[in-house]
């Protein structure tokens, strides 16, 4: 019996252990070409913390989305009507500052678009962007919307460092302004890990290296950092759309829980009672 | 007047004869231990399956333009909808999970052999009716990986020699998976499949008080009975067991919730991320993983890679992979041990078992990544492992040298 314990455990930790391993690897696409900031790590988004308590977050999510976002990729799956409840923002504010067009409030938000149309005109037709922070990550979202820059070669005069090649306009390029990709000289690193010095002098050696982005300082709106909690509140929002019951469903699940640890609390007093009978 | 009215019942049905059969007077042997829980918390699962699933079903739209916002009409616009959602969800899983160990436990201590043969068959073919379930309503919410899954598992119905592409066609009543494979599927996941698998259910419940319960010692309880011709080491299922069954519920529901309102998505194995985007049979997925209740049969069908005998390696995989469920069903004809339970086998049989354990777990793993060289020859290795434990039992069992088993059961 004790060996049969022993062999369950371990084969509990194996598979704790690769489940933790998978998770580390899942939650959202890699990043391209997206370079951290010190320049040693290719590919890695950048982490953002998603909040559905947040409201005032969320309500400025919720006005960029409809005032930036909304023309092209629909939320075809919410309607108007709960978000506005959800987020606690008034109705008749709502209707007047973020429903654009005849929708009513209780309509699903949908765009006029035509995706054949807009097929030609991008490429691809905008996806509906109701369950992207399911499907790609709140990370990959956030990382993306800051990795748009300059590029010529583009037919839209933009590129994405996330997503390269996309055929999306940069349309907050207003906000955050015109980003570039440039190149800086980052430290050398050795192959043990260290920086590496200049045997001579002990000088650290640096090597240059490419695709650092770069805001061209008053050509934007926001600064970077303001910039930077734009895009939390929209990944924020955008994190909301995908899962909106969230909160709902954590405050119920705790009074669940609650209830379950009495029921199981008292059925194990129960259990021990008649339990007694048999000895 | 109670009285009154169960005269009345018994002399029309057998009622209190059915209730002292399978609940007061059914004898369960006293020293059965955490593993016999599974089989109790299954039915606790199957009722949540159904229920929810009923659910579901008053607003799901089962074609192929209108499932996938269905879905999502249920999520947010239904009351409780997600609730309604999760729960069949997570039920999926905790299904699957459970039937391991109910699977295991019997494994472990020789519940299939004589005289549970006919028991372990009738438990095997509700486990074949789940993975159909699973597989069905896997593909009913019409994501991405819904139709990818469809899509693999059914082309491989394709590879059969000589009959495959119209067999193929036959099934998906299509010339690619469409609307009409997704009715067809819809229809056998709501109607068909839980009929039969009740109907199943009913019959291994029936079949098991007719033998009665194994034991951890594996010894017979029925050989000593006390003067009333009740057997010694037995209490009455009910209230006894229940008891003991109704804690269990308590703490697996904690586990079950636990997930159900703060981890519905299981990090991506219980509702796997692709799914958030509807289908689009023009879009393959970067990786097309079945649900983590299937992986280790998955790994299996991609382990073999090459061709032979002028069959392909597909259609090969395809038989692998599809022994590797049916061969459980050959284990009370596989083992020639003279003893039931793992405590007294011999060390033959203690290696085989861990082995079997460590393949399935890794098989697992292997089926949920990408594949590369390492890997497939990982799962080439570990299918061997699977299948030893099986084909080499009537051998090991048979010559291994087992230990003395007690008359009556031990209590630890």
């Amino acid at each position: 019996m004790k060996r049969i314990t022993l062999l369950a455990s371990i084969v509990f930790f194996i598979l704790a252990f690769l489940i933790s391993y998978n998770l580390s690897a899942a939650g959202g696409a890699p990043c391209g070409h997206y370079l951290s900031e010190d320049g040693l790590t290719e590919g890695q988004c950048e982490t953002v913390e998603v909040d559905p308590y947040d409201l005032s977050s969320l309500q400025r999510g919720a006005q960029i989305y409809m005032n930036y976002c909304l023309g092209c990729h629909s939320l075809k799956f919410a309607r108007y009507k709960r978000v506005s409840e959800d987020l606690e923002i008034p109705i008749d504010m709502f209707q007047e500052n973020l429903i654009f067009g005849d929708q009513k409030l209780g309509d699903l938000i949908s765009i006029g678009m035509d995706p054949k149309e807009s097929k030609t005109w991008f490429g691809n037709t905008p996806p509906d962007l109701t369950l992207e922070a399911g499907l790609r990550g709140p990370d990959w979202i956030y990382t993306y919307l800051k990795s748009f820059y300059i590029d010529d070669s583009r037919p839209l005069g933009v590129n994405n460092k996330v997503y390269e090649n996309v055929g999306m306009p940069n349309v907050l390029i207003g906000m955050q302004g015109e980003q570039f990709s440039v190149c800086k000289q980052i430290p050398e690193i050795a192959a043990n890990g260290g920086i590496k010095q200049d045997p001579l002098t002990g000088e650290q050696l640096t090597v240059e290296k490419c695709g650092f982005l770069e805001v061209k300082d008053g050509t934007g709106i926001q600064t970077v950092e303001e910039f930077d909690q734009s895009m939390k509140d929209l990944t924020n929002f955008l994190a909301y759309m995908t899962d909106p019951m969230k909160t709902e469903r954590e405050t119920l699940g705790v009074y669940v829980l609650l209830y379950l640890f009495i029921f199981t609390i008292l059925s194990y007093l129960l259990y021990i009672e008649f339990k007694k009978d048999l000895h | 007047m109670v009285t009154k009215i169960m005269n009345w019942f018994d002399d029309r049905l057998p009622l209190t004869a059915t209730i002292e059969r399978h609940l007061t007077k059914y004898p369960a042997p006293i020293n059965m231990n955490i593993w016999y829980l599974a089989g109790a918390l299954l039915i606790v699962v199957l009722v949540i399956q159904l229920l929810s699933g009923i659910w579901l079903l008053m607003n799901y739209e089962p074609t192929a333009e209108g499932a996938f916002a269905s879905i999502q009409y249920i999520m947010r616009d239904v009351e409780y909808g997600y609730i309604i959602r999760y729960m069949h969800t997570t039920g999926a899983s905790a299904f699957f999970a459970l039937i391991y160990l109910h699977m295991f436990r019997g494994m472990m201590y020789g519940s299939y052999q004589k005289p549970r043969e006919l028991l372990w068959v009738v438990g095997w073919i509700t486990y074949l009716l789940l993975c159909m379930l699973g597989f069905t309503g896997y593909v009913l919410p019409w994501g991405q990986m819904s139709f990818w899954a469809a899509q693999v598992i059914m082309s491989l119905f394709g590879s059969i020699p000589y009959i495959g592409e119209d067999l193929l066609i036959w099934i998906r009543g299509d010339y690619l998976i469409s609307g009409i494979t997704l009715n067809r599927l819809f229809a056998l996941h709501v109607v068909l499949l839980p009929l039969a698998l009740i109907a199943v259910i009913f019959v291994h419940i029936l079949a098991l008080h007719e033998v009665g319960s194994n034991n951890p010692d594996g010894v017979d309880v029925k050989k000593f009975k006390d003067e009333d011709g009740v057997p010694l080491d037995t209490k009455p299922f009910f209230p006894y067991d229940i008891m003991h069954d109704l804690y269990a519920i308590g703490v697996f529901l904690i586990f079950f919730c636990t997930i159900m309102f703060f981890y519905p998505d299981g990090g991506g194995y219980v509702i796997e991320y692709v799914n958030y985007e509807a289908a689009d049979n023009l879009k393959t997925p970067d990786h097309i993983v079945p649900s983590w209740y299937y992986t280790p049969f998955y790994a299996m069908l991609r382990a073999i890679t090459f061709p032979l005998f002028g069959l392909s390696a597909k259609f090969l995989g395809f038989v692998v992979m599809a022994a590797g469920i049916a061969i459980f069903v050959a284990l009370p004809w596989l083992d020639r041990s003279p003893v039931k339970s793992i405590k007294y086998k011999g060390v033959y049989s203690k290696f085989f078992l861990s082995l079997f354990v460590v393949s399935f777990f890794v098989l697992g793993y292997l089926g949920s990544v990408a594949p590369s060289p390492t890997k497939t020859l990982l799962a080439q290795i570990f299918t061997f492992g699977y299948f030893s434990y099986f084909l080499l039992m009537p051998i090991y069992s048979k010559y291994e040298k087992c230990k003395p088993v007690p008359d009556r059961v031990q209590l630890s």
